[in-house]
C-alpha cells in the first residue's frame, strides 16, 4: 500500500497484526494502538499547518480523532493530568519527532508518553498567558484550559480572518508577527482570544468594499477599550502602535 | 494535461465541461451524427480551452489561493450562447461561451485589417457584408462574484428560477443574484462563535431541481439538512434533518471521517437524493428523515484497511456520484481506477476500470472484481494490490443517454452503451 512520509506502518484490524509487525515480538494492545493513533493524528494536526493552506475539513475530522480518543482514555483512567510546571519547548520537541511513534511497547506500560503530552498541553496554556506581546489581545483573559485542537482552530481563525482585511492593513501585521510561520513554536504561541473578536469585527467588514481609515481605528480601538487585565498594558502600546500607522497611510 | 478536478454535462448533453487544477476549463462538444453511417455515435471533442482562474496570492497570509477549479455548473442555455460558472477556493465565475463563424467585410470607416481610413478618401457608402469564417469559439467572463468566502467553496448550484445560486464554504452558505456581483446574502453560517466548539464543517450544498425554495446542505458528520428560504432569512434551523443512526457494532475511531459526506445529488426527479461517504453511497426518500431507502457498498473491502487509509491520508478523499437521466441507475468512483455503477432497479452492481489498456477505442469494458480474501482468482485483484493513487473522484453521466464521463487523474474517459 501506498504510505506517505511515515515510517511507522499502522495496524489494521486485530487478524493482521502478526503479519504487520515484524520487529516488535509482543501483540500490541488495544492501548498501543489508540496511543500511536493519537500521535499520528496530533502530527497530521501540525503538518497541518505547515502546508499551503489547511483543510478545514480535516483538520475539524482529525481534531474529532483526538478527541475521541482523549475522552476515552480519560474515562479508561489511563490520561492523568499532572500539574507540572511548563518546561519550555522540550515536550514541543518530543511531540514532533517521530520517535513518538516508534516507542516501544516498554514505555507504553510505564505511562512514560502520557505525562509529557499532558505537560505539553499545560505548557501550551502557560505560553497563552504569558505571551501577548505580539498579538492585539482584548478584555477576556486568557480562559480555562484548552484542549490542543482548540488551538489548531485559532491558529487557522487567525489565518483566514487576516486574509479579509485590506492591503493598506498588512503592515500591522507584519509588525506583530516577528517569527516565521514555519516555526513550531510559531503554531502555538500566537493565538489567542482576541481573533475571536477580530473575526466579527471583520465578518462586519467584508461586506463594506470600502472602509475608510477611520473605521478601521473604530474597530481596532473597541476591544483595546475594554481591557483591564494587566497582561495587556503591554499591547495598549502596541496598538497605539497600529493606530499611528493607520493614521499616517 | 493536469489534474483534472470537476466533470460536467449541460443541460442538453451536447456539452462537457472539465475542469482542473491549472484552472484551465476544457469544454468538449459532441459531433453531429453522421447521416451517412447512421449507427456511429457522436464523438465528443474539443470545442473550447480557457483559463478559467489563475492563482492568486494572499498577502496577509503570505498565501497561495489555488487556481484548481473546484466546481463547475452550467446555466440552462437561453440563447445561442451558453453560459458556465466555474468556481475555486475563494471566487465565482460566471463565463459566456459563444460562436462566431461569421464576419463583417466592407466597412467604409476602417480597412479590412482595421486601420480607420482617412476620412478624405472616403467617397461611397457601401453596407458591409457578412461573409462565413471559420468557427471560433470564445470564451469571456461577463460576471466575478468575489471576496464572499472565508473559507474554501466546496460546491455551487444553480436554482431553478434560473436567476440566483449559491455558494457553500467550511462554514457559510451564500445566495447569489447571477446579475448581481457586489452582493450576496447568507443563508447558512455555522461558524460558532468560539472556534473552539468547532466540531462540523459543511461538505456539500445544492438545490432542490424543482422547489427554488428548498436547498439541502451535507456535513462532516454525515448528516444532510434540507432548508426552505420561506421560513427565514437565516436558514441556520433545518426543515429536514436527515441522519442514519449509527451501527454500534461497527463503531471505531474512523466511525465520524467514514460516515463524512463528500457529495450530496438530488435526482432528476427531485424526490430523492443521493450521498456519498467514503464506503457507500446512500439513496434517501426526501420524506423519510431517519434511514435511507437504499445503500450502496462501493468498497466495503477498505473497512479493515482504515487505518492504513488514514494514514496515508486516502481516507480524505471526496468521492462524487451521480444518477443517471432516468434515476435508474448511479455511479461513482473507487481507486486503482476502478468505477462503480449500481442498478437501483435489479439491484446488481458493477466495477469497471477507466485505464488506457483496459480501454481500447470501441472494445466493451471488462467488469472488474477485487478479491476481498482467500483465493484470488484469475482476473481478481487482491486489495493490497489496488494502486490507491489511482483515485476517479469525478464522474458525470449524460443527462438523457448512457454516455458516462470520467475523470482518472489528468486523463478524461467517456464511455458509452454499446450498439446493439
Amino acid at each position: 500500500m501506498f504510505v506517505r512520509g511515515l515510517k511507522r506502518k499502522c495496524f489494521d484490524g486485530e487478524e493482521d497484526i502478526e503479519g504487520t509487525l515484524a520487529g516488535i515480538k509482543a501483540i500490541p494492545s488495544y492501548n498501543l494502538q489508540r496511543q500511536s493513533l493519537l500521535d499520528m493524528s496530533l502530527v497530521k494536526l501540525q503538518l497541518c499547518h505547515m502546508l499551503v493552506e489547511p483543510n478545514l475539513c480535516r483538520s475539524v475530522l482529525i481534531a474529532n480523532t483526538v478527541r475521541q480518543i482523549q475522552e476515552e482514555m480519560t474515562q479508561d483512567g489511563t490520561w492523568q493530568m499532572i500539574n507540572t510546571q511548563s518546561t519550555g519547548q522540550a515536550s514541543l520537541d518530543r511531540l514532533v519527532s517521530t520517535d513518538i511513534l516508534c516507542r516501544s511497547s516498554r514505555e507504553q506500560a510505564e505511562g512514560k508518553h502520557v505525562p509529557g503530552y499532558s505537560t505539553f498541553n499545560k505548557d501550551f496554556e502557560g505560553d497563552q498567558a504569558q505571551d501577548s506581546s505580539e498579538t492585539m489581545s482584548t478584555a477576556s483573559s486568557v480562559q480555562a484550559p484548552r484542549n490542543l485542537q482548540s488551538n489548531v482552530w485559532e491558529m487557522e481563525n487567525t489565518q483566514e480572518n487576516k486574509g479579509n482585511f485590506q492591503k493598506s492593513l498588512d503592515q500591522i501585521f507584519e509588525t506583530l508577527e516577528n517569527k516565521s510561520p514555519n516555526s513550531v513554536e510559531d503554531l502555538f504561541s500566537e493565538v489567542d482570544n482576541s481573533y475571536y473578536d477580530l473575526d466579527t469585527m471583520l465578518t462586519g467588514m467584508m461586506s463594506n468594499t470600502k472602509m475608510g481609515h477611520c473605521d478601521g481605528l473604530e474597530t481596532f480601538s473597541s476591544p483595546a477599550t475594554a481591557t483591564s487585565n494587566s497582561n495587556c498594558k503591554s499591547d495598549l502600546n502596541e496598538l497605539d502602535h497600529i493606530v499611528e500607522i493607520l493614521v499616517e497611510s | 494535461a493536469d489534474i483534472i478536478s470537476t466533470v460536467e454535462f449541460n443541460y442538453s448533453g451536447d456539452l462537457l465541461a472539465t475542469g482542473d487544477k491549472g484552472g484551465r476549463v476544457v469544454i468538449f462538444q459532441r459531433e453531429q451524427e453522421n447521416k451517412s453511417r447512421p449507427h456511429s455515435r457522436g464523438e465528443y471533442n474539443v470545442y473550447s480551452t480557457f483559463q478559467s482562474h489563475e492563482p492568486e496570492f494572499d498577502y496577509l497570509k503570505s498565501l497561495e489561493i489555488e487556481e484548481k477549479i473546484n466546481k463547475i455548473r452550467w446555466l440552462p442555455q437561453q440563447n445561442a450562447a451558453h453560459f458556465l460558472l466555474s468556481t475555486n477556493d475563494k471566487t465565482i465565475k460566471l463565463w459566456k461561451i459563444s460562436e462566431r463563424d461569421k464576419r463583417a467585410e466592407g466597412y467604409n470607416l476602417k480597412d479590412e485589417d482595421g486601420r480607420l481610413r482617412d476620412p478624405f478618401r472616403i467617397t461611397a457608402l457601401r453596407v458591409p457584408i457578412l461573409k462565413p469564417m471559420d468557427l471560433m469559439v470564445e470564451a469571456s467572463p461577463r460576471r466575478i462574484f468575489a471576496n464572499a468566502h472565508t473559507y474554501h467553496i466546496n460546491s455551487i448550484s444553480v436554482n431553478s428560477d434560473h436567476e440566483t445560486y449559491l455558494s457553500a464554504d467550511d462554514l457559510r452558505i451564500n445566495l447569489w443574484h447571477l446579475e448581481i456581483t457586489d452582493r450576496s446574502f447568507n443563508i447558512v453560517d455555522i461558524k460558532p462563535a468560539n472556534m473552539e466548539e468547532l466540531t462540523e464543517v459543511i461538505t456539500a450544498a445544492e438545490f432542490h431541481p424543482h422547489h427554488c425554495n428548498v436547498f439541502v446542505y451535507s456535513s462532516s458528520k454525515g448528516t444532510i439538512r434540507l432548508c426552505d428560504m420561506r421560513s427565514s432569512a437565516l436558514c441556520d434551523r433545518h426543515s429536514k434533518f436527515f441522519e442514519e443512526p449509527e451501527d454500534p457494532s461497527s463503531r471505531s475511531f474512523f466511525s465520524e471521517i467514514i460516515s463524512s459526506i463528500s457529495d450530496v445529488q438530488f435526482s432528476h426527479s427531485g424526490r430523492y437524493m443521493m450521498t456519498r461517504d467514503y464506503l457507500s453511497v446512500k439513496v434517501w426518500d426526501l420524506n423519510m428523515e431517519n434511514r435511507p431507502v437504499e445503500t450502496y457498498q462501493v468498497h466495503e473491502y477498505l473497512r479493515s484497511k482504515l487505518c492504513s487509509l488514514y494514514e496515508n491520508d486516502c481516507i480524505f478523499d471526496k468521492f462524487e456520484c451521480c444518477w443517471n437521466g432516468s434515476d435508474s441507475a448511479i455511479m461513482t468512483g473507487s481507486y486503482n481506477n476502478f468505477f462503480r455503477m449500481f442498478d437501483r432497479n435489479t439491484r446488481r452492481d458493477i466495477t469497471l476500470e477507466a485505464s488506457r489498456e483496459s480501454s481500447k477505442p470501441r472494445a466493451i469494458l471488462k467488469p472488474r472484481k477485487v478479491c476481498t480474501g482467500g483465493k484470488r482468482k484469475k482476473d481478481e485483484i487482491s486489495v493490497d494490490s489496488l494502486d490507491f493513487n489511482k483515485k476517479i473522484l469525478h464522474t458525470a453521466w449524460h443527462p438523457m443517454e448512457n454516455i458516462i464521463a470520467v475523470a482518472a487523474t489528468n486523463n478524461l474517459y467517456i464511455f458509452q452503451d454499446k450498439i446493439n
